[in-house]
């Protein structure tokens, strides 16, 4: 694919400021998303009219058509959104737009979303209208840190996996953060004894086990390999873009968690994976650099050993042996402190990460990193992920 | 008396799950099946994923299960569950059904206690209206 002249690319990215959940309420939702796009043109070098495609994922109610109105886009040739609730669809968003600019049906795509909890529903929160709703709100299952520590309790039962391991995941990412100054908790450190003092929200996942609530907004620009040649930045490859769900999935722990026993304690990504490297031409040891969707520490360590990062239930001295730490890991993780400590925009802010990675423009950067893995949210259904490549 | 206040969600049936739920308003556990081939499907589906036929039986399902997976939540996602934190949501497998996991409730047990693999009984929550719910206690 490298060497087609419409390989896809990232050539721009642009967010607004996070902040924590209600924290942006003089401007409207829409308004930060907005400007999160044209930012993302702006980086890219690319005027706001070239943008001729849209999409987003997660019913964002941002929608496409406005937004070309808004942002004056005289043509819009192509949008398209990703079913699904959660961050299941960020990377998903790319791998649609990935389709169209490889089939030519667009030739610049934004990927966007943007969320202000304090400016509508929050997300999570109990909705009649949630798919088999009716199979789980009366039960008190609500919320997705509930609905997902039922899957990592049965991945703990499986496997020799700690707390001291869901702990590794927490810490590592908030170093990371602590290096970031546009992380939302970038000047609030945490330690060992902190996290196990921590409370509990749904055992076995304490608060810091779970991601932030964030407003704020992300957006990444996708053109061809021809067009990004002439452009700003240093050009971002998409190596491989994937989204899909397994056999009888439906909507997953967010609905009636009628999953197979055997797919049930995963990330809903096993085959995905596969599919996901071998058409990159890559295996999981040429990945330089990751950021996994953390959603909840758990689903990180399930995701370490779907991608085949290490074997079945190995995750766990995975992680113990250092190997997700910025300093001295043989495969770093979430280096801008991901969503458990940057800021939660359901995924795309780590997309974002994985091109200052591949940009070495990361607060915390690996050295020569040249592959970098990005998932889109874990243990849904549709489930994503990219592999970027420097080029 | 029921478990949740008044206040707490009810189930509201659609026009594929309602047979479902007017079991469980006699006290009856039944889950679905193809009346084709036999595949059971949960929560109600209105087409068989094996066959493709729209034909459906009710299988119903013994007073006894096992716990696959659990959850016990100390944060109050919604109004009404404040004054029962903690509670334990259980994920709950049955003998002879493979395929169905039900989400409900494991009660009569300290929290800390339930454990995957776990034994559980059938009981009929009455949550008032007519309308009862299935949770579990320990066998
Ligand atoms: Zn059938």
């Amino acid at each position: 694919m490298a060497s087609s002249a419409r390989a896809p690319h990232i050539v721009g990215v642009g967010q607004s400021a996070y902040t924590r959940w209600g924290g942006i309420q003089d401007r409207s939702q829409f308004r930060i998303t907005a400007e999160a796009i044209v930012a993302a043109a702006r980086d890219a070098g690319l005027p706001v009219s070239a943008i001729d495609g849209l999409t987003s994922f997660s019913n964002d109610s941002n929608e496409g058509p406005v937004m070309q109105a808004a942002l004056g886009i005289p043509d819009l040739r192509w949008s398209a959104m990703v079913w699904g609730g959660g961050g299941g669809g960020s990377c998903g968003a790319v791998s649609l737009a990935c389709a169209a600019i490889e089939s030519g049906q667009a030739e610049v795509v934004v990927a966007y979303r943007g969320l202000c909890q304090g400016q509508g529903r929050r997300y999570g929160r109990a909705a009649p209208t949630r798919t088999h709703g009716s199979f789980i709100a009366p039960f008190g299952l609500f919320a997705p840190p509930q609905m997902l520590a039922m899957m990592v309790q049965r991945f703990m039962h499986l496997y020799p996996i700690t707390q001291d391991h869901l702990a590794e995941v927490a810490l590592s990412f908030r170093a990371n953060a602590n290096r970031n100054p546009l992380a939302v908790m970038g000047d609030r450190t945490l330690t060992k004894e902190q996290y196990l003092a921590s409370r509990w929200i749904a055992e076995p996942l304490r608060l810091y086990d779970c991601c932030l609530e964030t407003d704020g907004a992300a957006a990444v620009i996708i053109t061809t390999a021809e067009r990004a040649r002439d452009l700003a930045q240093q050009r971002v490859e998409v190596l491989a873009s994937a989204h899909g769900s397994g056999a009888g999935w439906s909507t997953g722990p967010l609905g009636s968690q009628n999953m197979p026993d055997d797919t049930y304690a995963s990330t809903n990504n096993r085959r995905l994976a596969k599919e996901l490297f071998a058409s990159a031409g890559l295996t999981p040891a040429d990945i330089d650099v990751a950021q996994i969707y953390d959603h909840f520490s758990g689903m990180v360590l399930m995701a370490l050993e779907d991608f085949g990062f290490c074997g079945p239930g190995e995750s766990g001295d995975f992680v113990a042996e250092g190997n997700i730490r910025h300093d001295g890991g043989k495969l770093p993780l979430n280096t801008s402190g991901g969503q458990l400590s940057e800021a939660y925009v359901h995924g795309v802010n780590l997309i974002i990460e994985g091109v200052r990675q591949m940009r070495d423009t990361s607060t915390a950067q690996v050295a020569d990193a040249s592959t970098c893995l990005v998932t889109g949210g874990l243990g849904v259904a549709p489930t994503s992920a990219i592999l970027l490549g420097r080029n | 008396m029921a478990l949740f206040p008044e206040t707490m969600p009810r189930p509201e049936p659609d026009m594929d799950d309602a047979p479902y739920w007017e079991a469980c308003a006699r006290r009856q556990l039944r889950f679905q099946s193809c009346g084709v081939c036999g595949l059971l499907r949960h929560p109600p589906a209105p087409i068989c994923g094996g066959c493709h036929s729209t034909e459906v039986t009710w299988v119903t399902a013994p007073a006894e299960a096992e716990v696959f997976s659990f959850t016990v939540i100390h944060h109050a996602s919604h109004a009404a569950v404040a004054d029962n934190l903690p509670y334990v949501v259980g994920l709950v497998t049955f003998p002879g059904l493979p395929g169905v996991k039900l989400v409900t409730n494991i009660t009569d047990i300290v929290p800390s206690e339930v454990r995957i693999g776990m034994p559980l009984t059938l009981w009929w929550d009455d949550i008032g209206d007519g309308m009862y719910l299935p949770r579990f206690r320990p066998a």
